[in-house]
């Protein structure tokens, strides 16, 4: 640009607000939590001492935290497989689903108003969805609409106390979580789709490909730059489950701590327990985890991309 | 996939092994295929119910009374019980709740899209030196974990509200504190997103807006934001559902009962809702909750899902 006058001023007009904020409220705090992490402070009273790298001896140590630890990465490798598998799936139902009569293919009649009610979750707040599901698997008694719907169709032998049961807390938050995040991919992936040219899938049906072979050597050939950028963004979100957790299952992971995840033992070491050093060690993780995860995801899907002439 | 046949195939240097031998029928006009299709459109109808019924349950719950939700929850109300919603409303809070919400998510929303095109648009279209580490910086925030942060966010607020003379509207507890987290947070993706934005705005019109005398500030204000409005729209509709929606932030900033924002009041409440035994109102409350993301989603379907998706894509 060549407006000389007052560029400078005017540019840090503009980023002071923005880069101060940031700064302050974002930034500062993911650099005082590494030293934090170091200390034994319990956040009530300011005295807080440096104790090196004590709070990670004891992160190692702790059987709870291994739990969350290791529901963590059940999150993360779990729903990005079953979102993915439930998001391509409907999404080339959706897209290439259809056949009409004259062999050509087509999207599904409706499937727009299947988009609108599959993209629904994504908008609504984790806390609704967490209550929701914690009617959904309560006891018959108390709203249980799983138990009843079991009751009313003579399964009554699949009832049973679902959130009473160790072994079922994490599996029942995987299944909440895909639940909430398959709409997201349907409806990402089916922009992909649109964009494939249909006489691709003309030549194909003329050869006499299967849907299934359609599938996986057209469709998912064709889309899986967006499947690798949605898997890597999907592991993420899925590494979270704080919200989900917390409301399902309460502040302490639900019975006998089964299904903790990293962000409720964070949080609780904080501001149940007041150990705020500890808690710190545990953002600490959270990131280390984060990076691996990011990087694993990234590199494990790089294949050759397919260029469209 | 579920398939019952086999589609016929017909390969290239051989007869196909088609069914009552037509190697060369096309898949998709046959009864088979009919089949086939019929399952696949079972699925999507079995996903839509699976994704829609437990809403509607709850939507459903909220009009029965109490004695109607123990004893039959899958059953129809038998009437609509208003009085739910107003004891929700105010034996609940979710009023309180409610405004809460809204005065926090107006502020945040409003100055996080005014700083962050303030901040993508110098980025954008200005050469000047730590441009390149301005905007790595908000963009590397984009990887970190909120859980980190969590810890000393906290002391940060609270040690806020002992500043002298803004001290007063800053601190725990504060509307002014919580936008501003919420801005902050909201700043490395709109950064991002309306960089990439306002680098594709043509260089024409600014250029014309130059030969006309504009300022700095004028051609921001008068042409370029003007020319941003679609990409403001969409990150504008990301950001509210985000804020209105956050659980997190406020459970540690709002530690004040009636300082409650609406996602962490209803999770509060239904912790509560077992000793109350008044189910319908925690499902009322939910309602009251779901309504402004519903009518936004509604009126907006086509901006949220292409703005929610090209967060991805970017």
């Amino acid at each position: 640009m060549n407006m000389r006058h007052g560029k400078y001023p005017f540019i840090l007009a503009f980023l002071l607000p923005p880069v101060g904020i940031y700064a302050i409220y974002m930034l500062s705090p993911y650099v005082q939590a590494i030293y934090i992490s170091m200390t034994d402070w319990s956040g009530l009273t300011a005295a807080q001492t440096f104790i090196g790298f004590d709070n990670y001896v004891e992160m190692w140590n702790d059987d709870q935290l291994r739990k969350a630890l290791w529901n963590n990465l059940i999150l993360v490798l779990v729903v990005p497989v079953l979102t993915l598998l439930l998001g391509l799936f409907f999404a080339s139902m959706l897209n290439v689903g259809g056949r009409s009569r004259g062999g050509a293919v087509t999207g599904v009649r409706g499937s727009s108003i299947y988009k609108i009610v599959y993209f629904f979750p994504q908008v609504l707040s984790v806390a609704i969805i967490g209550i929701v599901f914690k009617y959904v698997f309560a006891p018959e008694n108390a709203g249980g609409i799983l138990n009843r719907v079991f009751g009313a169709i003579g399964l009554d032998g699949l009832q049973r106390l679902w959130l009473a049961e160790p072994n079922y807390l994490i599996w029942i938050i995987v299944l909440v979580m895909t639940w909430s995040f398959v709409g997201f991919y349907v409806v990402l992936f089916s922009a992909a789709m649109q964009s494939i040219p249909r006489d691709i899938y003309e030549a194909a049906l003329l050869d006499g490909s299967s849907r299934l072979t359609t599938f996986r050597k057209i469709t998912v050939p064709l889309v899986w730059d967006t499947v690798q950028v949605g898997w890597v963004y999907m592991a993420i979100q899925a590494m979270d489950g704080f919200a989900t957790v917390h409301i399902m299952l309460g502040i302490n992971g639900g019975v006998e701590g089964a299904g903790d995840v990293l962000g409720v033992a964070m949080y609780r070491e904080a501001f149940a327990e007041s150990d705020f050093g500890y808690a710190a060690a545990i953002g600490v993780l959270t990131l280390v985890l984060a990076l691996a995860v990011a990087m694993v995801f990234m590199r494990g899907l790089r294949r050759e991309r397919v260029e469209l002439a | 996939m579920t398939t019952t046949q086999a589609p016929p195939r017909v390969s290239g240097d051989g007869p196909g092994r088609g069914r009552r031998g037509r190697p060369h029928r096309l898949p998709g006009v046959g009864a088979g295929e009919k089949a086939i299709g019929l399952i696949n459109g079972g699925f999507l109808v079995l996903w839509g119910l699976i994704t829609a019924l437990p809403l509607l349950w709850a939507i459903l719950s909220s009009f029965k009374t109490n004695g109607e939700f123990r004893v039959d929850p899958l059953g129809l109300p038998s009437g609509v019980q208003w009085d739910n919603f107003s004891r929700a409303w105010s034996a609940a809070n979710i009023g309180q709740y409610f405004l809460n919400s809204v005065i926090v998510v107006s502020m945040s929303v409003t100055l996080t899209m005014l700083f962050g095109a303030m901040g993508a648009y110098v980025l954008a279209r200005y050469d000047f030196p730590g441009n390149r580490f301005v905007y790595y910086l908000f963009v590397g925030g984009l990887i970190l974990p909120l859980f980190l942060a969590l810890v000393p966010m906290f002391f940060i607020v609270r040690n806020t509200g002992n500043l002298p003379v803004i001290g007063q509207f800053l601190g725990l507890n504060s509307y002014v504190s919580l936008a501003l987290v919420y801005v902050a947070f909201s700043m490395p993706f709109t950064v991002f997103f309306l960089t990439a934005f306002f680098r594709t705005l043509p260089n024409s019109i600014a250029e014309a807006g130059i030969m006309d005398g504009c300022s700095h500030f004028s051609l921001f204000w008068k042409v370029m934001l003007p020319m941003a409005r679609p990409g403001m729209i969409s990150l504008a509709l990301f950001n509210f559902l985000g804020h209105w929606n956050q659980y997190v932030l406020p459970l540690v900033i709002m530690q004040d009962g009636d300082k409650r924002v609406l996602a962490q009041g209803l999770g509060t409440l239904a912790a509560n809702t077992g000793f109350r035994a008044d189910w319908t109102a925690l499902f009322a409350g939910l309602v009251i909750a779901l309504l402004p993301v519903l009518i936004v989603y509604i009126l907006f379907q086509k901006q949220v899902q292409a703005g929610l998706t090209a967060g991805v894509l970017k």
